[in-house]
This record gives C-alpha cells, sequence and structure tokens, in this order.
C-alpha cells in the first residue's frame, strides 16, 4: 500500500511495448515466459501474500484454465482463444468450493490441504480420458504459427491487467480487509470482518488470474498434458518469485518472477549441457540465502539492501 | 430486559468450569467493572460474549437480540466491539491503517474509513504515533489503538480487556480520562480490570467473580469494603485482620 510514483511503471511500460518488435525469436520467447510468471506470481501473492493464505496447489488454477481453453477446442472444436473466457471462468468454479472447504483450516493444514487439492485435480484429468484426453493430452494449431510477437503482446496485456486488479482492489476495503485477516485472523473476526467469506474475495481474482494464464498457455505452447500443467513444480514457481521479490508488495512478485525466468533460462542456456536441470539447486540456495536474510524479499527489504551499498548500520526508531 | 442480559452462561473447558452459571444485566450508559483473581473466568466470559469460545449453556441477549449463536463478525456488526487482554495488533500495518480496518465496518469507501480513523486516532490522542507500524509501539499506545480500532466501528458497547494492566499510574490516568469519554459518547462499557485504582475511579457497578461463579456485587465502595472479595483476593486471615 506504498505510494509509488508513477514514473518508473510507464518507463518500464513504454520500454515493455517498444523493445520486443527489435529482438529476435529466442528472446521474445524468453519475454512471454517472463509475462506470463508476472501475471502468475502477481494472482498468488493477491492470496498468498497480501491475505495470507500461502497455497501450495495453485497449479490447480494454471492447469484449469489451460484445460478450460483446450477442452472448448478438443470437445466441440471452438477456438481455444476462447479459453481466455472460460479458462479463468473454470479454475474459479472449481476455486469456489476448494475455498469453502480449505479455508476452515489455517496455517500449514490449509498449505497442504491445497497441495493434496491440485494433486488429486492432476490425477482426476491423467485418468478421465473422455474429458480431457488423458495422457496423450491436447494438440492445438497455433494461430501465429512461428510468429512469437502476438503472443507477447497478448500476455503483456494479461500481466498488465492482473497488476492492475490487484492494484484496485488493495486500495480498497478489500486491501484493508485481506492484510488484516493475515495479519491476525481472531483481531480481524473481532473488528467485524468476516475472514472466510474475505478469504474467498481473495481466491476469486487469484484463480482468475493464474487460470488466464493457463488459458493463454495452452494457446501459445499448442499442447498441454495434465503432467506439464498441473505438477507442483508450478505451484513452487509461483511461491518462489513472490519470495524472491517480497511477498504482500505490490512490485515484488513481478520482480521476483522477471529474475526467476531470467535467470533459470541462463543456467539453462551455459550450465545446463554440463549438469542437466542444476538450476533448480542454485534456486534452491538463492531461496534459502533470501529467507535468511531478506525474509521480506528484495521489494519488502528496500532499505536493507539500500543501507548493505552504502555501508551505513541501521536506524532504529525508538519508542518515545 | 437489560441492554445487554447475560443468562445463566456456563463454559467448560474440559473438566475445568471456567465460567460457572453467571448472570448480570448492563444497562445502557453505564461503565460495569468485572474483578476477580487471576484465572476466575474474566476474559472468558468476555469470549463467550462474542462467540470466541461458544457458550456451553446458557443465553446471552443484546438489545433484545439473541447472540449466543452467531458468529464473531457478526455480534461485532451489531455494535458490540471488544480489545484484547493480550494485545492483537494488526503487527506490520500503521497506527492508522488498524483503526482504518475497523473503521471499515460502516462504510466501503477508502475515503471516509480514513477521516472516520483520523477522528478517532485523534479522539484516542494517537496522533503524533498514527504512521507507525502496530509492531513498533509501547505497550499504552497499543491498548489505547485496540481501543481506537474497535470505536471506529461505531460500537454501542464496548468491552475492554485489562485496559490497565502493564500500564505505569500516568498511563493509568490517561487510560481512564479515555473510558470517560467513551462513557461520555454514550457507549456502554464493560471492563475487565485487575488494577484497581483504575475500576473504582471510573465504574459505575462491579461484579466480583471467583472460580467462574459471582460471588459479589455492588458499587465499587461496597466491593472494597466486601469480605468475600477480599477474602478471594487476599485470604480469609486479612477478613478478620479489618
Amino acid at each position: 500500500m506504498a505510494k509509488k510514483s508513477w514514473f518508473l511503471p510507464a518507463i518500464l511500460g513504454i520500454v515493455a511495448i517498444a523493445l520486443p518488435p527489435f529482438l529476435g525469436g529466442y528472446f521474445q520467447h524468453i519475454l512471454i515466459l517472463v509475462m506470463m510468471w508476472v501475471a502468475m506470481a502477481t494472482g498468488w501473492n493477491l492470496l498468498g501474500g497480501y491475505c495470507g493464505q500461502a497455497s501450495l496447489g495453485s497449479a490447480a488454477f494454471f492447469g484449469l484454465g489451460a484445460y478450460g481453453a483446450g477442452m472448448l477446442y478438443l470437445h466441440w472444436g471452438i477456438s481455444p482463444w476462447w479459453g481466455v473466457i472460460a479458462g479463468p471462468l473454470l479454475a474459479i468454479v472449481v476455486a469456489i468450493p476448494i475455498g469453502l472447504v480449505t479455508f476452515r483450516l489455517r496455517g500449514g493444514y490449509f498449505v497442504l490441504s491445497m497441495l493434496a487439492v491440485c494433486e488429486t485435480i492432476r490425477i482426476i484429468f491423467l485418468n478421465w480420458v473422455e474429458m480431457s484426453a488423458g495422457p496423450l493430452g491436447i494438440v492445438i494449431e497455433r494461430t501465429w504459427g512461428m510468429e512469437k510477437l502476438p503472443y507477447y503482446y497478448m500476455v503483456l496485456a494479461i500481466a498488465a491487467l492482473s497488476l492492475y486488479v490487484v492494484y484496485r482492489l488493495m486500495k480498497s476495503k478489500f486491501g484493508y480487509y485481506f492484510v488484516s485477516i493475515r495479519e491476525d485472523q481472531d483481531a480481524a473476526e473481532g473488528l467485524g470482518i468476516p475472514s472466510t467469506k474475505y478469504k474467498m474475495y481473495a481466491l476469486i481474482p487469484c484463480a482468475g488470474i493464474i487460470g488466464l494464464a493457463g488459458a493463454f498457455y495452452m494457446n501459445y505452447m499448442a499442447f498441454i498434458e495434465p503432467n506439464t500443467v498441473f505438477p507442483l513444480i508450478i505451484s513452487a514457481t509461483m511461491i518462489l518469485s513472490v519470495m524472491l521479490g517480497g511477498p504482500g508488495t505490490f512490485w515484488g512478485p513481478a520482480l521476483g518472477a522477471t529474475i526467476f525466468v531470467l535467470l533459470s533460462e541462463l543456467l539453462r542456456a551455459f550450465a545446463g549441457p554440463v549438469i542437466g536441470t542444476i538450476h533448480y539447486l542454485i534456486f534452491a540456495l538463492i531461496l534459502v540465502l533470501v529467507i535468511m536474510f531478506l525474509p521480506n524479499g528484495i521489494a519488502g527489504e528496500g532499505d536493507k539492501i539500500k543501507r548493505l551499498f552504502r555501508g551505513k548500520k541501521p536506524v532504529y526508531v525508538g519508542g518515545e | 430486559m437489560a441492554y445487554l442480559d447475560i443468562n445463566h452462561v456456563v463454559r467448560k473447558f474440559g473438566g475445568l468450569v471456567a465460567v460457572n452459571d453467571i448472570t448480570v444485566g448492563l444497562e445502557q450508559g453505564e461503565i460495569f467493572g468485572l474483578i476477580g483473581p487471576n484465572g476466575s473466568g474474566k476474559t472468558t466470559l468476555f469470549n463467550t460474549i462474542n462467540n470466541y469460545y461458544p457458550a456451553n449453556s446458557g443465553e446471552i441477549i443484546f438489545k433484545g437480540i439473541p447472540i449466543t449463536r452467531m458468529s464473531t463478525h457478526e455480534i461485532c456488526r451489531l455494535g458490540i466491539g471488544r480489545t484484547f487482554q493480550v494485545v492483537k495488533p494488526l503487527k506490520r500495518m500503521t497506527v492508522l491503517e488498524n483503526v482504518m480496518a475497523g473503521a471499515f465496518l460502516r462504510t466501503n469507501s477508502a475515503t471516509k474509513a480514513r477521516d472516520k480513523a483520523l477522528e478517532i486516532v485523534d479522539f484516542c490522542e494517537l496522533m503524533q504515533r498514527k504512521d507507525m507500524p502496530a509492531k513498533s509501539l509501547p505497550i499504552a499506545d497499543k491498548k489505547r489503538m485496540e481501543i481506537a480500532r474497535s470505536l471506529a466501528g461505531d460500537p454501542e458497547l464496548i468491552l475492554l480487556d485489562e485496559t490497565a494492566a502493564g500500564l505505569n499510574l500516568k498511563e493509568i490516568d490517561a487510560a481512564m480520562v479515555i473510558v470517560k469519554k467513551i462513557r461520555d459518547k454514550g457507549i456502554t462499557c464493560f471492563v475487565v480490570e485487575h488494577v484497581m485504582k483504575f475500576l473504582m475511579g471510573i465504574s459505575d457497578r462491579v461484579m466480583c467473580i471467583n472460580f467462574g461463579a459471582e460471588i459479589a456485587r455492588g458499587t465499587p465502595k461496597e466491593m472494597s469494603r466486601h469480605p468475600e472479595v477480599i477474602k478471594a483476593y487476599l485470604g480469609e486471615e486479612y477478613v478478620k485482620g479489618k
């Protein structure tokens, strides 16, 4: 809820719009991944960062969004672009009963229940072949062939929309109530905040945003199967991005997602041929260091980082 | 029928009867004190009023509406605010944001909530602290912020749980002024307190409980001489000694 000047976001926006046409296909692909993860981390942050309900099963919404788009084509031959409506809708419709059940749990129990829910959905999609085509997956024809730029602007719009939705929510009553629930659920109830209801209000846009990213993924990758859209690593990547950038901060998740995607591509490109999927190991190390030294993420510990570079001692503001 | 009616309320934790058949009625606009030794069930009684712990039996009626089975946030919306003995600040929010979270109970507009919160923060003399994170406040201000946060939701009855505990004499005087100001606004106060100076100075009526049951009731002055009260606090020999 900090007041930020619009200068930096405006510059970033102009660069994000103007730069990509001059880049090669590979870099456009990376920027597409960056924007997709920006949207997903921002969506996850709404429920996990601001409202304090960290979910280890958010890949469920991603997969449901992707399948919402893919199944339109599979069953009725409808363009998967309609998935940008059907995907988030399916994610939200499934999220509501899940939330009503899992929000009765607190802390670690909630985290684990969401993990179980996501795995259950993955197994359903893997085995209910008539509905989802099972492990064969769904293949579509890409609208723009190998052209990347239209996809980029599509996903840029999705990322911008998700940031806008979260920004507006956090400026309103919803934002104050989400943070109150995170800080102390009992105190929040005592202030007249219906906590389960407001957790649902955080879950719905969260599921919608992540589902939208999933629907985009279907259109962009042109192939999905349950193990690529419902795996734990997708949920974990959202959490890692948010933890790295700063949970409960506005720009943190976007920053974290950007660093995460760029770093993993770098590691894959240079270290990959030698040591395979070592980037996950390096991320694990980075995350341990971040949690130890910057528990509020890069964006949440701005002052600490500044002090580190200037070599000044921390200043404590006394009580009196 | 009284304004807040507590009828034969019982709350047990396993074999322990924390609140044992308490019956009391509060009148509108009064300051009603509740005293008792440690572990006598004062906070538990508060927790049953706004249903943090549901009562095992008995019923609680506020303004003629039975609230025994209502959820905590509904009871708050009906007009019962509270503070906590062990303070529960929304730690990483500023004082003003804490109070705004309370003010949103009666409005959906962030501007209106901010105006209301500023007014209440001023009323509780927290203006110079308004932009500090709640976790860095000293205890006296945390307690005052809890009162402010509760007042921001326009309660008609406020449950104050040990507002003076842990405060020094000067801070107690300041807290007494605020409670009197709250009463002058027409808000009924139900006060749990250990600090006798605080309770004797402000309350209209006092009830003393021990082991979950009522042992005496009366004006503050009567209570300070009541043999049962002295026995509960100091032991049998002090009753005779006096």
